[in-house]
């Protein structure tokens, strides 16, 4: 499928990347040949980012060597990368919300015409020239405000590309996309690379791997441990190159959902900017020992919700917890009804970077009487509470005087979930729970939320992750603009039928 | 094979930093470290500005070090000291909560003006007649104060701008009130004062009335400040509130509550900027006696001393220092505005130093985290 010449875009050979007491790369090798869609994958933490970053000019490797397009290079800086033609579209995407597209894409290489004058002219025809060539088509006056997830990342795509790379890099570029975002996203790569651009694809999605890659290298603790052919290998073999073991199997539980309801919430509605609301007529129970995943694509009212039960916006409807009826209730006073929550985003809503851990496992719990001392703050005793979630939830740290920022993204999220459960809540919001933390973080944030559930919490489960999705939950809703317009079971559910109702194309009417 | 050592760190704070020592002392010793160097450096550019108008820096700075070695001068530092630990408290107060109270100088004008008339009007014995005043200078700045806070609470009118504007809003209102009903007519006296507090509202003088015992209030303040802020619940909310105000609202601190309660604390410290000139030296409000700029100069105070306590308290004495230095300055043919000039440098030098130096502390913090927990990597 590839128009594999032979030649090669780039080679990596012997590399070796040093932090302070952390090797993060060694011995790494890659060759990835022209025109074609190269994956690299590995957990979190294996050094996909770090070389990356290498490659891209961002770090300076202490061993080994670069090449790109046959000669031997050595980046400064990325912009040493970009004038060599290599172009990164980054996870977390690095646009200006209230430019155009057009103005988006031309940032920082404006075309001028004399004067300090933008030809405007002569960037939305080579743009448009651009579109054509991966078979795109973008409004290039439209704020970018304006553009849902996967246009976004086309704009970031077509930025990159009229900056004239033609070796791009795309880290974890379907994290944030629905199925069929997926699909055309890999639409767009293949015709890139047809028209031979090469494309490095990091990811830890298997199956896209398998069905997009010409050639994949398997990254693991800092080096490359494999490079195989997606026909040479199939998806157990792949995860466990990958970790080194057998993966985490979504376990089977022994319990059974309970009869008692302890969230209930109705006709929930939330005002949302332009008078359309961005949740309308919410009604669903959770019960005891129940796991109810929220589906929908990311900007369909999750948050809203979430932020509703929470009492964090202004919202109609009611909400009750255990049987008592938090409806005007303060958001303090629902935690202490029995609410938690691990928040979407854990550096937004989650934690104070720069304070220590015993003041972040602090924030939500001053006013427990063991860890306060009349007005003020129990030191000891906080610091004491933070070590004991630190241990029972295996926080990789130093320990609890350490800022947070110090800490991976992984075991902040180990953090935050240790947080909302210690407290025994009778209900847990838990939003992404396991978003951007690697495979064994992941395990163990499953298995204390499967605990805490057979012990009699029920869980509000958002989560972007089919799997996880599938995986988890007794019932699954899906939230498609701000409705709930299907409840559905898992068991008999596939990630392609979820997608669908996900994206509007299936409704069935909530039962 | 082993694990690699961290032999190729190149971060400057080695020099001064093992691992041993807590984040928290770490941050401490880089934070006096980069004051530290960030004042010499101030006093170089200091001398360059000197050197460049055509007079002698080490005249300059003779006189300066001169001015340090005796007593007086230091009493001096103390008292000119006190109003500035008020203002700056006050500031920082706000600055821990990420709130930009540029409103000092109205809160405490007006504070003193209703405390001054408050004050001469009724007739307490002494310790209570000098309590009476505080509480009504700590009332009327917060009074003041929390226009702006309701307006950001429940408005969501930036801090920034209603504190400027109730600034030029609160000179004129105490124009209007001094003028039209505090105002005390004596024939023939120019400098116009409210009615002169009797000597049970006054509070004294020591070492040959050199420096007056309202510095003693500023202590108490400041321990105050640290209790409030860095020791009780309040504190830690009102600090997670400034870090990550999201997070905080997500864990149920109520923002509306926290501005509204810091905007008025903050204010109520206001309050007392001017009770060393009310209550030690003028014993009355006059629009010449009372002294104006406090509030301004309470933010560079606050930004010098890093929003700390202690910081503070030294940043206030270096002020008040080189203030006292400057009439010194002025005898010995040096301008006196140098000493503004040299407040400006420091503030700038100490900011862009300590900026800096955390930013690598925390790069460092980071690699030192990592290298302590990196597995054993098998080659």
């Amino acid at each position: 499928m590839a128009s594999a010449s032979g030649d090669i875009a780039v080679e990596l050979t012997d590399i070796e990347k040093r932090f302070p007491g952390v090797l993060a790369n060694y011995d790494v090798n890659l060759t990835v040949r022209r025109g074609t869609i190269h994956s690299i994958v590995g957990e979190n933490g294996a050094g996909k980012s770090t070389l990356m970053k290498v490659l891209y000019g961002m770090h300076q490797p202490e061993e080994g060597s670069v090449s790109v397009d046959g000669a031997e290079v050595a980046f400064r800086t990325p912009a040493d990368a970009i004038s060599a033609g290599i172009g990164m579209v980054h996870q977390h995407f690095k646009l200006a919300d209230n430019l155009t597209v057009l103005e988006n894409i031309i940032l920082g290489s404006e075309p001028s015409r004399g004067g300090g004058r933008i030809d405007f002219a002569a960037a939305r025809s080579s743009i448009t020239e651009i579109m054509q060539q991966i078979g795109t088509e973008l409004d290039l006056d439209e704020l970018v405000s304006e553009l849902g997830v996967g246009e976004r990342q086309r704009v970031e795509i077509i930025k990159v590309l009229y900056r004239g790379a033609n070796i791009l890099i795309l880290d974890e570029p379907t994290a944030v996309l629905v199925p069929d975002e997926v699909n055309e996203l890999f639409a767009t790569l293949q015709r890139l690379v047809d028209e031979g651009a090469t494309v490095i694809f990091i990811s830890h999605k298997l199956d896209e791997v398998l069905s997009v890659s010409d050639d994949i290298t398997v990254m693991r603790q800092g080096t490359t441990v494999a490079h195989t052919q997606p026909a040479d290998i199939d998806r157990p073999g792949l995860a466990e190159l990958m970790v080194g073991s057998e993966l985490p199997s979504p376990a089977g539980r022994n319990t059974t959902v309970g009869d008692t309801v302890r969230l209930a919430f109705r006709d929930i509605t939330v005002d949302g900017p332009e008078g359309r609301p961005t949740v309308q007529n919410a009604t669903l129970d959770v019960k005891e020992r129940e796991i109810l995943g929220i589906a929908g694509v990311e900007g369909n009212g999750q948050f809203e919700l979430c932020a509703a039960l929470l009492g964090l916006t202004a919202s109609a409807g009611t909400v009750e917890v255990d049987g008592m009826d938090v409806s005007t209730a303060s958001t303090a006073d629902r935690y202490d009804a029995g609410l938690a929550y691990i928040p979407f985003d854990r550096h937004r809503e989650g934690l104070m970077l720069t304070a220590p851990l015993w003041q972040n496992t602090l924030l939500g719990r001053d006013h427990e009487p063991e860890l306060r001392n009349g007005p003020l703050v129990n030191a000891p005793a906080a610091v004491a509470a933070s070590e004991e979630i630190i241990e029972r939830f295996g926080v990789l740290t130093p320990n609890a005087h350490t800022p947070a920022f110090a800490l991976s993204g992984g075991n902040q999220q180990k953090l935050l979930v240790g947080r909302a459960m210690v407290t025994e809540p009778s209900v847990l919001i838990a939003a992404h729970p396991t978003r951007g933390i690697d495979v064994g973080a992941q395990a163990a944030v499953w298995d204390e939320i499967r605990m805490a559930r057979d012990a009699g919490m029920a869980v509000l489960l958002v989560s972007a992750d089919l799997e996880e999705l599938i995986g988890l939950s007794d019932r699954i809703a899906v939230l498609f603009e701000g409705e709930i317009t299907a409840q559905l079971d898992p068991d008999t559910i596939t990630a392609a039928e979820l997608g669908g109702y996900m994206t509007g194309v299936r409704q069935r009417e909530a039962s | 094979m082993t694990t690699t050592e961290p032999d190729i760190s190149k971060n400057p704070l080695d020099k001064i930093l093992t691992p041993s020592q807590s984040p928290q002392l770490q941050t401490a010793i880089v934070t006096v470290a980069a004051s530290l160097l960030g004042v010499l450096i101030a006093l170089g550019i200091s001398a360059f500005i000197l050197a460049v108008t055509g007079k002698n820096p080490v005249d300059a700075f003779t006189t300066i070090v001169e001015t340090a070695g005796n007593t007086d001068k230091l009493v001096e530092m103390l008292d000119r000291a006190t109003p500035l630990i008020f203002s700056a408290t006050a500031v920082a107060i706000g600055f821990k909560m990420n709130l930009f109270n540029i409103g000092v100088e109205g809160q405490y004008l007006f504070a003193a003006l209703i405390s001054a008339q408050a004050g001469s009007s009724v007739n307490l014995p002494a310790p209570i007649h000098v309590l009476f005043i505080l509480i009504v200078a700590v009332c009327a700045g917060a009074a003041w104060a929390s226009i702006a806070a309701v307006l950001k609470a429940y408005k969501n009118i930036h801090e920034v701008i209603s504190t400027i504007m109730l600034n030029f809003i609160g000179l004129a209102v105490i124009q209007w009130l001094f003028e039209s009903f505090f105002r005390e007519e004596i024939e023939g006296n120019l400098n116009v004062k409210t009615k002169l507090l009797p000597n049970s509202g006054r509070m004294p003088t020591i070492i040959d009335g050199r420096l007056s015992t309202v510095f003693f209030l500023a202590l108490l303040v400041i321990v105050g400040y640290y209790v409030v802020v860095y020791r009780s619940r309040f504190g830690f909310r009102l600090r997670a509130s400034g870090e990550n105000p999201d997070a905080a609202r997500t864990v149920g601190i109520s923002a509306r509550t926290m501005v509204m309660l810091s905007m008025i604390i903050s204010g109520g410290v206001a309050g007392l900027v001017a009770m060393k000139s009310l209550l030690s030296e003028a014993y009355a409000y006059g629009p010449n006696a009372t002294p104006i700029q406090l509030g301004f100069a309470g933010i560079t105070v606050a930004l010098l001393g890093r929003n700390h306590p202690v910081g503070i308290l030294l940043a206030a004495m270096l002020f008040g220092f080189l203030d006292s230095a400057s009439a010194t300055l002025q005898l010995a043919g040096v301008p006196s505005s140098i000493v503004r000039v040299m407040q400006a440098i420091i503030v700038l030098c100490v900011v862009i130093l300590n900026e800096a130096a955390i930013r690598r502390l925390n790069v460092r913090t980071a690699e030192q985290a990592q290298a302590q927990l990196a597995p054993e990597v098998n080659a």
